[in-house]
């Protein structure tokens, strides 16, 4: 009989915890099946960040580092620089990336290491329980916004992409969701471009995937993905913000 | 038995890092125990430099000179008002007279005054006062020979540096002559 | 073997490479310039890696990225910049990753100054991050003794799969003295075969982590690494035991200081005075056992530091009150004087 479907073998067989609905399970699927049909998985290091998907290495069949909150891109400098041959990625929420972890990861895509990282914006502190993130938007509420996030006394939320369209070390820098079957599919294109950007040479490459978080939204799963399309998007506009060159 | 330490001071270019390093180096030459410590940091922005070697039979503690100098060499006029009175009583100080036109008012140490600027620019370039300073404290203590700091002058400023050796020998000899 | 002129920052630079090590990160700091700026010239000579960091914070978790990738790395900072540190150190002994990190200690707290100090002996020898962890801690107390330690700090990493520290002063980093650039014992080193290299299809993934969540698995992990500290401190407890016998008086110090102290020896020798030195060369392990050994004629015991009393701690601890243990230091920089530990000696000893 033939086979139609096969689950990636960049995934281990491990339950995870992530909770129902939550799209982390998603973006770790498109990262392993891109990983795998560019026949890169023997040769492919990942960091994991602090933040809910802190145990990402139990998930991905790949050797792994999991490193101190926000310093996953100077782990993963340290990796590629010693393996400049092997694929190196950062796996990092928004309070990791684009809270404690600016310094490392503007200074990495400055450098334009060689890595590529998976940037999973879902607008809250997931493993801590619903606090306020630099991308919690307007209004938002969270455990440490109760009455929803002044701008007045937070600052707006900040624009990861756009920044990093910025700094002249980045090669490829794209924002995609995962709120529909349309998006996740180019997810998984702008992913697999962000790694072949890497395997190319050509330096940093960055993909900011919007992403939901249920529990903490305090919404069910489906409305959790029409408030990210309703309220995250425009915000968040999708599509590319940088591409150094073409890459094939 | 031998316990020199000396403290090398002027400003920046002078070569007051270089004459303290040539002085360790001749002594390592000779078997003695040496050790050298530049001023850092800080201390060596506006333009002043120092350095203090310690040349010693028994091996060295703090490689430090603070108020226990034996010799003090001396390239400008704030660093003779700055170090003049580290001197130990009996101790050496040796003035380079070219730029500085004070007299020590200090009476229980060796004074020597050294034209070394005007000696070095009469034998061809005032970059190699430093040297004439030198050449006059070795002549002065005997701590290491002459020889060895000639050595000396090809290991710290290598080989590149051999077409000036000649000029570096020179002013050396002037140095000594002018105190032996 | 030559002996050549060196200074200690250069020194460092230059044992490391011979030991092998072909990646440095690192942020700039003052005292300890001259090792980056070294390593900046020589290591792509060697075909390896020199990277300046954004930051203290950034250089350790580097350091942790390359130690996990199985290569010979090392960082080196001063006092501020090792308090930064501490985060990835935690990280690292938890991992059980071997590096070499160097820290040329300048006067805290604070910002502090820039002139030597030994005010870092807590945040070397307790482990200044958080948990219970340990580094091995190495004590020159003088440039050769500086070049030895740094290529043997490579071998005790990968031998016991942990993070060692060496710990100097500004003095030592600034300062130039003969070296001369030998052999060291060899160690048979396991292989590290725990290194995240990529799977290449042929075994399973390697992981290089510090989370566990359940309790059981943490203290397992706590339970393994002081079993390994236990060897260690069997193994590799160092110090110089020097004119102990007959001594009425013991001094103890550790790097420059050791030094000051052993000519206050001889000047107390001359006037009738027995004065004896216990000089840890190892921090951590502290060697206790020295400290439990004195001779019958020791009646007291001053320890002599570029601090305000931090080794002191950990004598009083060894010598379990079997004799005085007083205390004399200077700190901020400025550095003990024969004369003052001559002085400081004779009172204690009410002559």
């Amino acid at each position: 009989m033939a086979i139609v479907f096969e689950k990636t073998k960049g995934l281990s067989n491990v339950e995870t915890h992530y909770c129902p609905g939550c799209t982390h399970g998603i973006i770790h699927r498109l990262v392993a099946e891109v990983l795998e049909e560019m026949d890169v998985l023997p040769k492919a290091i990942g960091v994991s960040p602090v933040g809910c998907s802190v145990l990402a290495f139990k998930y991905f069949n790949i050797d792994f580092q999991e490193a101190a909150h926000g310093r996953a891109p100077a782990v993963a400098t340290g990796i590629k620089r010693v393996h400049p041959d092997k694929v190196v990625f950062t796996y990092q929420g928004d309070g990791d990336l684009a809270s404690i972890g600016t310094a490392e990861i503007v200074h990495a895509a400055h450098r334009s290491e060689n890595i590529t990282t998976i940037f999973v914006n879902n607008a809250i502190y997931g493993m801590t329980g619903g606090q306020m993130a630099p991308t919690t938007l307007p209004g938002q509420k969270s455990t440490t916004s109760p009455l929803g996030r002044d701008p007045k006394h937070a600052g707006m939320p900040l624009k990861i992409s756009e920044m990093f369209a910025t700094i002249p070390g980045t090669a490829y820098v794209e924002r995609v969701s995962v709120h529909d079957p349309v998006s996740i599919r180019n997810a998984k294109k702008a992913i697999r471009k962000a790694f072949e950007y890497q395997v190319a040479g050509k330096g940093f490459a960055m993909v900011e995937v919007l992403s939901t978080c249920p529990t903490n939204w305090g919404l069910s799963p489906v409305d959790s993905l029409t408030w990210l399309k309703d309220n995250m998007i425009p915000y968040y506009p999708l599509g590319n913000y940088k591409t150094l060159e073409e890459v094939k | 038995m031998l316990n020199e330490k000396i403290i090398c001071a002027g400003f920046g270019g002078q070569g007051v890092m270089s004459m303290g390093m040539l002085i360790t180096y001749a002594g390592m030459l000779e078997g003695k125990q040496v050790s050298w410590l530049p001023s850092y940091g800080v201390e060596m922005r506006g333009g002043t430099a120092n350095c203090n070697v310690i040349v010693a039979e028994d091996a060295i503690g703090a490689p430090t000179v603070s108020n226990d100098a034996t010799t003090a060499m001396v390239m400008n006029l704030p660093s003779l008002k700055k170090f003049e009175n580290d001197l130990l009583k009996g101790g050496k100080l040796f003035i380079n007279s070219s730029l500085i036109d004070v007299k020590s008012s200090r009476e229980d140490i060796d004074v020597y005054y050294i034209p070394a600027n005007e000696i070095a620019v009469s034998i061809g370039s005032g970059k190699v006062a430093n040297l004439v300073m030198l050449g006059a404290y070795v002549a002065a203590t005997n701590v290491v020979s002459i020889d060895s700091v000639k050595k000396a002058l090809r290991k710290v400023f290598g080989a590149s540096k051999e077409k000036m050796m000649p000029l570096n020998e020179a002013a050396l000899q002037r140095g000594c002559d002018l105190v032996g | 073997m030559e002996k050549v002129l060196m200074k200690g920052n250069e020194a460092i630079g230059a044992a490391a490479i011979k030991a092998g090590c072909r990646y440095f990160f690192g942020y700039p700091i003052t005292p300890q310039n001259e090792v980056p700026e070294y390593m900046a010239k020589e290591l792509p000579k060697h075909g390896g890696v020199f990277l300046q960091a954004e930051s203290e914070v950034a250089a350790i978790n580097m350091v942790y990225g390359a130690a996990g990738a199985g290569a010979r790395v090392m960082t080196s900072s001063s006092s501020p910049g090792l308090a930064l540190k501490q985060e990835g150190l935690t990280y690292i002994a938890a991992c059980e990753l071997p590096c070499l990190v160097v820290n040329v200690v300048r006067g805290g707290p604070g910002l502090g100054g820039i002139q030597p100090a030994q005010s870092d002996y807590y945040q070397a020898t307790r482990g200044g991050g958080n948990g219970d962890y340990k580094l091995i801690v190495l004590a020159p107390a003088s440039l050769q003794e500086l070049t030895d330690m740094v290529q043997e700090a490579f071998d005790l990493a990968d031998y016991y799969r942990n993070p060692v520290m060496v710990l100097a002063d500004g003095m030592i980093g600034q300062m130039m003295e003969p070296v001369a650039f030998g052999e060291i014992p060899q160690r048979t080193l396991p292989e590290k075969n725990w290194a995240t290299t990529g799977t290449d299809g042929d075994r399973v993934p390697n992981v290089i982590n510090s989370l566990f969540l359940a309790p059981e698995e943490l203290e397992a992990l706590n339970i393994r690494l002081q079993a390994k500290y236990q060897t260690i401190k069997a193994n590799e407890t160092r110090c110089e035991i020097y004119q102990l016998e007959d001594a009425e008086i013991v001094f103890t110090a550790y790097g420059t200081t050791a030094r000051i102290v052993k000519n206050a020896i001889k000047v107390l020798k001359a006037e009738g005075i027995k004065a004896g030195l216990i000089r840890p060369m190892t921090l951590w392990p502290f060697p206790e056992a020295a400290y439990q050994a004195l001779p019958e004629t020791v009646k007291c015991i001053l320890s002599v530091e570029m601090s305000c009393g931090q080794m002191v701690d950990d004598v009083r601890l060894a010598v379990e009150s079997k004799v005085p243990v007083a205390f004399y230091g200077r700190s901020g920089g400025m550095i003990p004087t024969v004369d003052d530990i001559v002085a400081e000696a004779k009172q204690l000893l009410g002559r």
